[in-house]
């Protein structure tokens, strides 16, 4: 995507990707792939069940009022002891509905992926912007950060910023500030991708006419940088943070499972999945399978809708 | 040649300052070392004089130099849980590591390099689209989740393999190993599968979408044309040629092999570094994060230098630019 060649493309329509998100074309592109229609139709199910998880969920799963100890272990499409309910997908050994669980996990998972990817967005266009449009000195320091970052895996660096922002914040609050800490630390470990491709765009778009024209008409380098370089670099970083969404969700579900993300008390699919584990070797599978079946089809619907998106937008494939 | 070894080095050694900056920034300033050595009750005269002692008052750049200087020769400070020196912790979980991680890469690359071939050669064959198919399966699944299929199935319900541990070891020296016992094999067999399976479909890939564009070069079409045999053209032309960046990308993933084992040590119980980290992590033991900081760092840089040196090595080319900036 960082192909010169691809640029005028990019740059045709004004709101870059979105506004060709709605562009016929893309559409007919679309209804021609069938992986491209059974994601998004997996996608949007799983988005609107988090969305709605609070008026479609059986239960409110986290409420320790509506849990009843003699549902617990109910295996999957059998009534629980206790209440009598039916337990679609089995419970935990709490008597929590894990069909109900799912909502809220979805919920989280998603809310931590979506906004951890706007994160790293943000700090990465804008980090992009001022190294390719400024140059010099701020440059070289923006992108060797973003290569040392770059060449360290991101999960190490968000165990490591999770870890310095548990010891500064106080045990008490930390279970309300989990959340943030969390979307921070996959935020920071994710951002250089942007970065680097927003340069190598800002770079070619620095020299062009229109820019110049905006420099001698006496436009300050910032209202440049952000009326009218920012829309002509943003087309391939969208396609990047489709993709990067559902590196994003996994990743926290892996710090999850790894016991230092969500806490129990606000479990996303990955926090299910550590809690399930313990159940594995005693036989109560359930617990475990379904986030987990949840979470690998949002991941793969995400991905596979990012490659689509990917080949779609790039007129070279056709 | 020179000076192409000499900017590698420096460059690493950079790399490795900023490293050993981060972690020394940690170190230093992420919780109180004073609070966490004396009690409650000590007096401030107590903290100001074990603060002298320690040389917190010192400037910024002498207590760096410091860190540094400790570092180099071994002591990376004391865990703070543990009571024990961070080194040796590390040393003492090391060889589980670098075991884990080298067969893992192995694996990868040995599984994947004949795989990509094998998709590459039967572009349109039926297997060959299934291998392709898993393979983006594969990079959506988590790795913990691949582990803990894997203890489900061959743990729980078939009962073949242990579901954590290392088994038994033997030990030479303070290396130990579990290559040498059936229960040491056995335990090796799961954990290596999970951490090399992401590699291997990367690998694979990538031979694979190598081997096709070098098989669309003309020098193949050439050796076609001369009439040699489709083994001589697909191995000791096609394959020799994808070897290149496949070496280079399979090196520079043994960094990312070590640094992912955290999420299979995990799973697994495995007694090596990313176990000991994410359980720092969890208990806020900064001197033990720092130094695994660092030793990833160490492990990064050193594998990004030798790749670069071999690449010197396996493609003439450079050697003329190497020399040339010299002036």
């Amino acid at each position: 995507m960082s192909d010169p060649a691809s640029k005028p493309q990019a740059s045709a329509a004004p709101m870059g990707a979105i506004g060709r998100a709605l562009d016929a074309d893309l559409w007919f592109w679309f209804r021609s792939s069938p992986v491209a229609i059974v994601s998004a139709f997996v996608a949007v199910t799983l988005i609107a069940a988090a969305l709605l998880a609070d008026v479609l969920a059986p239960q409110n799963a986290f409420d320790a009022a509506q849990l009843n100890l003699l549902d617990g272990f109910t295996p999957p499409m059998e009534r629980g002891m206790g209440s009598q309910m039916l337990f679609l997908m089995g419970s935990d050994d709490q008597g929590r509905d894990i069909f109900s669980a799912l909502f809220y996990g979805t919920r989280l998972s998603l809310l931590v992926g979506l906004a951890s990817v706007l994160f790293s967005l943000t700090m990465g266009i804008s980090l992009g912007l001022l190294a390719g449009y400024v140059g010099g000195r701020t440059e070289m320091f923006i992108m060797r950060v973003a290569d040392i970052q770059l060449s360290f895996p991101a999960i190490l660096i968000a165990l490591l910023i999770f870890g310095v922002a548990r010891s500064l914040i106080p045990p008490q609050q930390y279970e309300t500030a989990a959340v943030v800490v969390i979307i921070v630390a996959i935020g920071l470990s994710n951002w250089a991708q942007y970065a680097r491709t927003v340069r190598a765009s800002t770079l070619v778009e620095r020299n062009k006419e229109y820019v110049q024209a905006a420099r001698l008409m006496g436009i300050s380098g910032l209202a440049i940088m952000a009326r009218h370089v920012l829309p002509n670099v943003t087309g391939p970083v969208l396609v990047i943070a489709t993709i990067n969404l559902a590196l994003a969700i996994i990743e926290e579900a892996t710090l999850s499972f790894l016991g230092v993300g969500l806490p129990v008390t606000q479990p996303s699919l990955g926090t299910l999945i550590r809690s399930g584990q313990k159940f594995l070797l005693s036989g109560e599978w359930w617990i475990l399978f379904f986030p987990a079946l949840v979470l690998v089809l949002l991941a793969l619907a995400i991905n596979l809708l990012g490659d689509w998106l990917r080949d779609a937008l790039n007129p070279k494939l056709r | 040649m020179v000076a192409y070894l000499i900017r590698s080095v420096v460059q690493a050694a950079l790399v490795m300052l900023a490293v050993a900056f981060i972690a020394f920034s940690m170190f230093r300033y992420v919780g109180d070392p004073i609070a966490s050595i004396v009690g409650q009750d000590a007096t401030i005269r107590d903290r100001q004089e074990l603060a002298e002692s320690l040389g917190l008052n010192d400037p910024f750049p002498v207590q760096f130099g410091r860190f540094l200087a400790n570092a180099l020769q071994g002591d990376l400070g004391i865990s703070y849980r543990q009571g024990r020196p961070v080194v040796d912790l590390l040393v003492e979980r090391l060889p589980a590591t670098i075991e884990l991680a080298l067969l893992s890469a192995l694996f990868a690359f040995l599984i994947g390099l004949a795989l990509g071939v094998y998709a590459a050669l039967n572009r349109h064959g039926v297997f060959a689209n299934i291998v392709m198919a898993l393979s983006l399966i594969g990079v959506s699944l988590p790795t913990f989740l691949i582990g803990v299929g894997l203890i489900f199935l061959f743990a729980v319900q078939l009962r073949w393999l242990p579901s954590f541990g290392r088994g038994e070891t033997v030990a030479f020296g303070w290396w130990t190993t579990g290559l040498l016992t059936e229960s040491g094999l056995k335990s090796l067999i799961m954990p290596v599968v999970t951490l090399g399976f992401y590699q291997l479909t990367l690998i694979m890939r990538l031979v694979r979408a190598e081997m096709l564009e070098v098989l669309r070069t003309d020098y193949v079409k050439f050796a076609r044309a001369r009439g040699l045999s489709e083994r001589a053209i697909n191995f000791r032309h096609a394959l020799r040629n994808t070897m290149v960046p496949v070496v280079t990308i399979a090196g520079l993933q043994l960094g990312s092999v070590i640094a992912f084992a955290i999420v299979t040590e995990t799973v697994f119980n495995w007694p090596g570094l990313g176990a000991l980290f994410v359980k720092s992590v969890e208990v806020v033991d900064i001197p033990v994060m720092a130094a695994y900081l660092m030793f990833v760092g160490l492990v990064f840089v050193v594998v990004n230098l030798v790749v670069d040196l071999t690449y010197f090595v396996l493609d003439p080319r450079l050697r003329g630019t190497g020399a040339v900036p010299a002036r």
